[in-house]
């Protein structure tokens, strides 16, 4: 088993690692602290107060609200998108670019999708402006709801304590 | 696992210790194995326990064996796409048809060649035609559990002691079986009996020798003849090395402990998967998706009947649950039906493939086996393009639609690695590796002759969450990703390069952006008779980013024919050398001669046409989708992509909003102050362009109450809603639909034919497919 410190938890939040330690963490057992350093270096990038629990994308998370240990899903802003069991991007803002004027914003001609096939559905923070995600589906595609964390189980493989409200 | 009872009655076995049939033995490994949830009531491994020495030697032994066996047989092929692209495999299983060990190479076939195996076990080959020491079987059956008829498996029986002690397989990737369109991934053919020669579990040599009928017959069946006797020699070579081990293994072992390591190493490898699914995911469920273009509805698409000239869309849901007991379950309800075209997939293909991508992240080991897929449940729903429910349908390029919906696992699962801080495992997806550039006709030698370019084992990777993807590097069907020499490639071709470029544009922006792919321009040379034609994705991109990065660009096609390039060579006048960098510029035609035709669409899909020395195609490989918001991409990372020709200035401008100047050697630099008060903007004009995502569902709901969408789209949802009321419930729930809106295929107008009335393998009389999925 692998151990590694707060700080080269923190350099790979950021993108700084190190190649070799990089390479060790992919080709080596996986190290069981790693949950916990990656907690504490997400919760000191945040000026929240609320616990986080779960990351769900590079600045959205799962929290245990400090004010009534609620379980929610939250930007790095500090918008609230609602109870972590409900999908996240239904409190979002959406842009579809489905039009060929719309994708020709983001790629060259002849690189996008035709969409009368395919569009682009982009969700936003209300708040921020953050993009969280970028769907690709057919028109008339339900949004996708892309996780449902088992928290309770999860606190269990742990072996740590679960918040209260799961 | 569906149990097939005892296809041989009460006969005795003769080739077993233990005197059961094979059918009887297997049977009872998984009555074992079903009733304690460990491989064969391996609750104790045993001898790893007492022995755990002489357990590695063994494994050790047989691995190294394995894998030096496979460099060495790759060295008799003559086909690129074997001695280049390394597209062979062996793998050594039980006497049950489970696999012990693989070598590397495409470790897809440890489940296909094993699902051959158990095939012969359930369908009493047993006593006819007989299986026997220097015994060779060859397999290619699609319904036998093939991917695709050019994967060619031979497959021999080991013996000790005049006793049945294991199997070998090798497999190769053929240059061409014989199908309507020449290339081993061809299109044009829409069923099974167009889709080239396919071998059922056939004996093709005794005493170690191949059968001389076999050999003129198979000949005869295909266009690229010489490949294929040294393919065949090949795997011949390399099972008989293998066999060769572990008959040594045996001898300095001892028969008993190397057959206890033979089961196991199963359990062994079911435990592996299971700690690692606790070591690094969450549990939980996870859905994803995949979409894939057929675009078959176009004048250059050419098929013989007429209810396959149809636009349709592949749909391929997944949600993946991870069990508190670290098994997890994958299930496909509301995939869209199968179709008449080539990219149908047997459920093996699927089950089986989807190592090729975890030995990638989740199953990081040299320890692939079958244990794997018994710590795993796959529901591949009957009727789909992923378990067709009939016997005619073509597979001759199913990786087509597996690499799209396996790219989706990969993002799926990634969230996973993701929360729990592994972001170094984290992989955006992958590109769909394309476009593959077949044909045939009479090459530079005067010899009929097909190829498939393998160059697409070289697309871009997807990001990861802590760095860019990898440029032209690897394909998701193989993890050892080689582009190939182009002097080997046009020695086998009767193309020549133009240039080979890295693609701009091509990788999904993101903070960390997807690998980007690349281009080559290859003009036909000496050839006396040629044509080719186009596979790949166009109108459709089937791999989405990851939590805000964008998916990769989509293809293109580009073909030109009487483009006056001999008369340019001879002139000296400038030629097209190979970068298309932004295809709107049609950079290309300014280097072609006054009477040139040119093709420049999104049909990405072609069928065989008539191409004349002198005329262009250019084959574009994909990029791989990106992680992450673009807006948080490291500046001097943005700087990089456009003094390396990754990006174009206007969607560096657009995507990340850089603000630079560019000096008179066409070096970039971005100011970082203006560019971060830009991206600041683009935040503020997010928030403006953007609407609550409840108040965009009611004008979505008013479109699909109307029926407004294209042909193609609402066939592909008629589908999955025929297939799957659950996946038509779970739609109409979303939406808020009335309860009585529906969308039946039959008022959509398009064909039908084969839609509702169909004919399975398995009532074919005598024959008992070997079923390993839930349906």
């Amino acid at each position: 088993m692998s151990n590694y410190t707060k700080k080269q938890v923190s350099d790979l939040v950021k993108g700084t690692l190190d190649w070799e330690t990089v390479h060790l963490m992919l080709s080596m057992p996986k190290d069981k602290d790693r949950y916990k350093l990656y907690m504490e270096v997400l919760q000191e990038n945040v000026s929240y107060d609320d616990k986080i629990l779960l990351a769900v994308g590079p600045h959205l998370n799962i929290v245990e609200s400090a004010k009534d240990q609620e379980i929610i899903i939250k930007c790095d802003c500090g918008h609230e998108f609602g109870h972590y069991s409900k999908n996240w991007k239904l409190g979002a803002l959406i842009y579809v670019r489905d039009s060929v004027e719309k994708m020709k914003e983001v790629y060259p001609e002849l690189m996008a999708p035709d969409t009368s096939w395919q569009v682009y559905r982009e969700y936003y923070c209300p708040s921020c402006g953050i993009m969280h995600d970028v769907e690709a589906p057919t028109p008339w595609y339900p949004v996708m709801h892309d996780i449902e964390p088992d928290l309770k189980t999860f606190f269990e493989w742990l072996e740590m304590p679960a918040p209260a409200k799961i | 696992m569906t149990i097939m009872k005892n296809a041989l009655g009460n006969t005795p076995g003769l080739l077993l210790k233990n005197g059961l049939t094979l059918d009887d033995h297997r049977n009872a490994v998984l009555e074992r194995t079903t009733k304690t949830g460990f491989y064969n009531a391996l609750e104790k491994l045993e001898f790893k326990e007492k022995d755990p020495i002489g357990y590695e030697r063994i494994f050790s032994k047989i691995r190294a064996g394995l894998v030096n066996s496979r460099e060495v047989a790759k060295k008799i092929a003559a086909s690129p796409i074997v001695e280049q692209e390394g597209e062979l495999c062996f793998t050594l299983y039980n006497v049950a048809g489970d696999c012990v060990a693989t070598s590397t190479g495409i470790i897809i076939h440890v489940g296909t060649m094993g699902a051959a195996i158990k095939y012969m076990i359930q369908n009493n080959w047993e006593t006819n035609p007989g299986i026997a020491d220097g015994d060779m079987f060859t397999n290619n059956d699609c319904q036998t559990g093939n991917v695709h008829p050019c994967d060619i498996a031979t497959i021999v029986p080991i013996f000790y002691d005049g006793l049945l002690v294991a199997w070998v397989g090798g497999v190769t990737h053929v240059i061409d079986t014989g199908a309507v369109g020449p290339g081993s991934m061809s299109n044009g053919q829409i069923q099974r009996f167009g889709d080239g020669l396919q071998i059922t579990c056939r004996k093709t040599g005794v005493n170690d020798t191949p059968l001389r009928d076999w050999l003129h017959e198979s000949q005869r069946a295909v266009r690229t003849t010489k490949y294929w006797i040294l393919d065949e020699k090949t795997r011949i070579a390399g099972c008989h090395m293998i066999r060769k081990m572990l008959l040594e293994v045996i001898e300095e072992e001892g028969a008993e402990a190397v057959d206890k390591f033979m089961y196991e190493v199963v359990e062994d490898g079911r435990r592996g998967l299971v700690s690692r699914i606790k070591a690094m995911c969450i549990p939980g469920k996870v859905r994803t998706v995949a979409f894939v273009d057929v675009p078959y509805n176009h004048p250059d698409v050419h098929v013989p009947s007429t209810f396959a000239r149809m636009d349709s869309i592949m749909h391929a849901p997944c949600e993946i649950t991870v069990n508190g007991d670290g098994t997890w379950r994958l299930d496909f309800e509301g995939c869209s039906r199968w179709g008449w075209h080539t990219y149908n997939a047997n459920p093996t293909a699927f089950t089986s493939g989807i190592w090729v991508m975890m030995t990638q992240s989740l199953v990081p080991t040299e320890r692939i086996n079958d244990g794997a897929r018994y710590a795993t449940t796959f529901r591949l729903p009957k009727g789909t393009w992923t378990n067709p429910d009939d016997r005619r349908t073509a597979h001759a390029d199913a990786w087509h639609f597996l690499v799209s919906s396996w790219s989706s696992l990969w993002r799926g699962i990634s969230r996973t690695y993701f929360g729990r801080g592994y972001l170094e495992e984290v992989n955006a997806g992958n590109s769909n590796p394309c476009n593959w550039l077949q044909g045939g006709g009479v090459n530079q030698d005067g010899e009929v002759h097909a190829v498939n370019s393998f160059e697409t084992a070289a697309c871009g990777t997807g990001a990861c969450a802590v760095k860019d993807g990898l440029n032209h590097a690897a394909a998701i069907w193989n993890p050892e990703g080689d582009m190939g020499d182009i002097e080997i490639w046009e020695l086998a071709e009767p193309l020549l390069y133009l240039g080979r470029r890295i693609k701009t544009n091509t990788g999904g922006y993101g903070k960390y952006r997807g690998g980007l792919g690349y281009e080559t321009l290859r003009m036909v040379w000496n050839s006396a008779d040629w044509t080719m034609f186009f596979m790949g994705n166009g109108y459709m991109n089937s791999d989405w980013g990851l939590m805000g990065g964008y998916p990769s660009a989509t293809g293109y096609r580009f073909e030109a024919h009487n483009t006056g390039l001999k008369e340019r060579i001879a002139e000296g006048k400038s030629l097209p050398l190979g970068q298309d960098r932004d295809p709107s510029l049609c950079e290309y035609e300014k280097h072609l001669g006054p009477n040139a035709t040119v093709k420049r669409d999104k049909q990405c899909i072609t069928t065989e046409d008539m191409y004349d020395n002198g005329d262009l195609y250019l084959n574009y490989l994909r990029g791989g989708p990106g992680f992450g918001d673009p807006l948080d991409r490291e500046i001097k990372d943005i700087e990089e992509d456009l003094n390396q020709n990754f990006l174009l200035e206007e969607f560096a401008v657009k995507i990340y909003g850089a603000v630079f100047t560019k000096d008179d050697e066409g070096v970039y630099s971005l100011d970082a102050a203006k560019t971060k008060a830009r991206q600041a903007e683009i935040r503020k004009e997010r928030i403006a362009r953007g609407a609550p995502v409840r108040e965009w569902m009611e004008t979505e709901r008013a479109k699909i109450i109307d029926k407004d969408a294209s042909l193609q789209v609402q066939q592909m949802f008629a589908s999955s809603f025929y297939l799957s009321p659950k996946f038509l419930g779970e739609f109409k729930e979303f939406w808020d639909l009335p309860a009585d809106w529906e969308l039946p295929e039959e008022e959509l107008g398009t064909p039908m034919y084969g839609a509702r009335h169909t004919m399975e393998i398995g009532e074919l009389p005598d024959v008992h497919p070997v079923i390993m999925t839930e349906e």
